[in-house]
Order: C-alpha cells, then sequence, then structure tokens
C-alpha cells in the first residue's frame, strides 16, 4: 500500500496528469530563483580581486556543469529503475534527460572557454576538468546515438540504460584517471587561480543559482517527458481526448 | 557449437558444467579464426599502415618520433582493437548460433568470457608482439620496450573486454560499426591514459610499477563486470 504511489508513477497517464498540477509551481520557483540568483550575482555581487568582472561568468558555469554531471545519473538511476520495474515513464525520463544533459555539458564548456580567453589567454586548454567534461559530452553523445539508431523503441531503451549504466560505473574511473593524467603533465605556463575560500558575498547568489538550475532542470525534464509521453501515447484514448479538450 | 552438442549428446550423460560452454566456445571461436586467417592478419595490417602514416603526416625526425611514440602505438593499438570488435559477434548473430548460444544451459556469461578471450587471442596478443617492431620504426628509446609490451599486454585485454560491450549493444544494428567506436571510445580513455603514460615514465626512467598495477587494477575489474554487461547487453540486442 506505501508503494502505491512507485506503481503509479509507472503509467504515463498518472505522469501527465499530475504533472499538469506541478508544472506552474515549478516554472515560477525555477523563474525566481534564477532571476534573484542572476540579479544578485551579476549586478550586486563584489567584483573579484583578481579576475574583475569576468569571473561573474560562474553563476551560469558552475551550476550547469554540476547538472551536466547529476543529469548522467538522473539518466542512468532512471534507465536502471526501467530495467528492474519494467516502467514505462522512467525509459521515457532516460530519453529526455540525455538531450538535457549533452545540452548543460555544451553549456558549461563553451562558458569555460569564454571565461578562459580573458584569464587565461586561450579559448581552450587540456585541463584536467575540461578533458572530464568534454568525455562527458562524449558519453552522452553516445547514449544519443545509440537511442536513435535502433528501429524498435523497446530495443533502444534497454541498450541505452545499459549504456548509461556501464558509463555510471566509468565516470569515476575517468575522472581520476583524467585528474592524474593532469597532475603529470601539467604545462607550467598556466597557474590556476584556485578558490579555496569564496566570499559569502559571492557565495550566496551562487548557491541560489545552483538550486535555480536544479529547479530548472527538473522542470525542463518533466516538460520533455511530456512530450514524449503524448507521442509515445498518441493512439491511446486520454491523448485523444484530450487533443480534443484542447 | 551445434556439432560440439550432438557429438555429446551420444553419449548417456550430457556434460552440462559450467565449464564445459567456456571451452566447447573456446575451442569453436579458436578453430573459426585459425580458418579464417586473412581476417587474423587485418588488425595487424591496419595497426602497420597508421604507424607508417605518422612519420610522413608528421615528420621522420627521430627525436620527435620518440616523443610521439607511446602515445601513438597505443592510440593506434587502442583503434585497430576498436576497428575488430565489430566482428565480435556479428557472424554469429547473423547465422542464429547468437540465440541457440543464449538458448543453451550454460551461463552467457562464461560464454561471452571465452568470445573475448579468444578475441584478444587473435587480436590484442598478436598487436602487443607486433608493437616492439612498430617501436624501432618510431625510434623509440631502448628503455620503453619492456614497459611498452606490458602496458600492451594488460590493456589489450581489458580494450576486448570494454569492447565486447559495445559490440552486444550494438549487434542487432545493421551499421553497428562507427556508432560502436562512438560508444566505447569515451570508456577507452582510462586505460589510454595508465598506458601511454607507463611507456613515457619507463623512458624517463621513472618505475612504471604504478602505472602497470592500475592496468593490472582494470583488468580485474573488467574479468568482473564486463561480461556481465555484455550478456545483458546481447539479451537486449539479440531480441530487439
Amino acid at each position: 500500500m506505501a508503494w502505491t504511489w512507485f506503481h503509479q508513477l509507472g503509467s504515463p497517464r498518472w505522469f501527465y496528469e499530475k504533472s499538469t498540477a506541478w508544472l506552474p509551481w515549478l516554472i515560477s520557483i525555477a523563474l525566481i530563483l534564477l532571476a534573484v540568483g542572476s540579479i544578485w550575482g551579476l549586478g550586486f555581487a563584489p567584483a573579484d580581486a583578481k579576475q574583475g568582472n569576468s569571473y561573474r561568468i560562474i553563476y551560469i558555469h558552475v551550476p550547469a556543469a554540476f547538472l551536466a554531471l547529476a543529469g548522467y545519473y538522473i539518466m542512468a538511476i532512471s534507465g536502471a529503475i526501467g530495467m528492474i520495474w519494467r516502467m514505462k515513464v522512467s525509459f521515457v525520463v532516460l530519453r529526455a534527460a540525455a538531450p538535457i544533459g549533452a545540452i548543460l555539458t555544451f553549456v558549461s564548456l563553451f562558458t569555460g572557454a569564454v571565461w578562459g580567453k580573458p584569464t587565461w589567454g586561450t579559448w581552450w586548454v587540456w585541463d584536467a576538468r575540461i578533458t572530464s567534461m568534454l568525455i562527458l559530452f562524449f558519453l552522452y553523445l553516445g547514449v544519443m546515438a545509440l537511442q536513435n539508431a535502433f528501429e524498435s523503441e523497446d530495443a533502444a531503451n534497454k541498450a541505452s540504460a545499459i549504456l548509461a549504466l556501464v558509463g555510471t560505473v566509468n565516470i569515476p574511473i575517468i575522472y581520476k584517471s583524467v585528474d592524474w593524467w593532469y597532475t603529470l603533465h601539467q604545462p607550467a605556463t598556466i597557474k590556476f587561480t584556485e578558490a579555496s575560500t569564496i566570499d559569502p558575498s559571492m557565495k550566496y547568489p551562487l548557491l541560489i543559482m545552483v538550486i535555480g538550475f536544479y529547479v530548472l532542470y527538473a522542470t525542463a525534464l518533466i516538460l520533455k517527458t511530456r512530450t514524449e509521453i503524448l507521442q509515445k501515447e498518441r493512439k491511446a484514448k486520454w491523448v485523444k481526448d484530450l487533443a480534443l479538450a484542447s | 557449437m551445434t556439432t560440439v552438442n550432438t557429438q555429446q549428446s551420444k553419449g548417456v550423460v550430457q556434460d552440462v558444467s559450467f565449464w564445459a560452454g567456456f571451452l566447447a566456445t573456446f575451442q569453436r571461436d579458436i578453430t573459426l579464426a585459425y580458418r579464417n586467417q586473412g581476417e587474423l592478419f587485418n588488425p595487424l595490417i591496419f595497426f602497420l599502415i597508421v604507424i607508417t602514416m605518422v612519420p610522413l603526416g608528421i615528420t621522420p625526425d627521430p627525436k620527435m618520433l620518440a616523443v610521439l611514440a607511446p602515445g601513438m602505438i597505443w592510440v593506434v593499438a587502442l583503434l585497430a582493437t576498436l576497428l575488430s570488435l565489430d566482428g565480435l559477434f556479428r557472424s554469429d548473430f547473423e547465422d542464429g548460433t547468437l540465440e541457440q548460444i543464449m538458448l543453451s544451459p550454460n551461463p552467457l556469461y562464461l560464454t561471452v568470457l571465452a568470445k573475448v578471450v579468444v578475441h584478444w587471442l587473435v587480436t590484442g596478443l598478436p598487436l602487443t608482439l607486433l608493437a616492439p617492431v612498430l617501436g624501432v620504426m618510431l625510434s623509440l628509446p631502448a628503455e620503453g620496450y619492456g614497459a611498452l609490451l606490458l602496458s600492451l599486454f594488460l590493456g589489450t585485454a581489458t580494450l576486448s573486454l570494454i569492447g565486447s560491450i559495445g559490440a552486444a549493444l550494438t549487434v542487432g544494428l545493421r551499421k553497428g560499426g562507427l556508432l560502436l567506436s562512438l560508444i566505447v571510445m569515451p570508456l577507452y580513455a582510462p586505460v589510454l591514459i595508465f598506458g601511454a603514460s607507463s611507456v613515457s615514465s619507463a623512458i624517463e626512467g621513472i618505475g612504471i610499477s604504478s602505472q602497470v598495477a592500475v592496468l593490472g587494477a582494470f583488468l580485474a575489474f573488467g574479468l568482473m563486470l564486463a561480461p556481465f554487461a555484455t550478456a545483458g547487453a546481447l539479451r537486449v540486442g539479440v531480441n530487439g
């Protein structure tokens, strides 16, 4: 009985109807948090002593990087749930999470490059974290390519779930290896201005942005999942009724 | 596989111990590889040709080549393994043998392991043995050869294991070759890092034990987990 909600979650229709009620809340929370965080971070937080105003890109870069990584785990976990409990919705979430994660990884790489140009004087460096992010981007692209390659949707879901799980095991190994590789080959010209302690006046807007990005991610994921559900269930009666009603 | 089974079923007691499936698959794949000797040499020829392109494309200067050699040999060995992976399950899938293997009572884990071991014996091991010749061509310093052999010996086995997951996932797809490379290559990054760096460390005179230990750990980890993932992927790939 306590598990009823879990079984209900597996029904695409139930998910669609419930998420209709959640969406306005999620969208407004995301908008408020992102507006407060970005106005505070871009307008009111003090400029950095060494980097001036260019550091302000962290208010986009850091949350995007957080979610790029968390998104892979969300994707893999929903794949695992789908494989274990044969839940329809979790495979749809897996499908929806891959492009969102890939875009966030790209955003964090791109904003990193934009920040690197004035700070390091170059768009691209083979730094440990950049390289790990790039490999994460390739892992996302692999999952997406595998999903698109299959004609049967069921096989596509299961295959990409297995690949996502294999990737999950590998991500910590890749991250550590790349880290080790970088300490071995560290170029002498570029020194990290490692912000080991970040001032609270800069930290609070960053925290708000991170939470805002999490809510935004949830919103995007639910929106994409709803679209996929409608497409998948387009022959079902409830979807037809929905289309007629609107 | 089928012939082996009929021969066994003539006897009163049919041997269905764990290792029977492993041994049968192993013998069959070795025999098949031996009978298609032309295919055996293709990854090696690829290895040789790409290494020949390096001085043509970059520079014939021995000093420069010596710097590039460890990484170059490792990258090309990785590519040669990748190219040979597509055939790991494909012909068995196309003639229906794979379905029969999966229907057999033997654990799929061991059957997959046997296929991967044979794949390594016919690609990874020859690549490892050919590597010193290519080292000479790229003027690899003398200190690097031992590390090159050892790292490739351990590393190519891991590459075969990880690659078998990708080969199983793409077995049902008509154009799986390029996709296989796309999904497997990011997973190869750690093996490449430690493999190539063990050779560089040996040349610089630093100990290589840490890199070799990590490569060995990857292999042990791969032996434990990769055949499970491959078996799961085969079930999806064959039915899907």
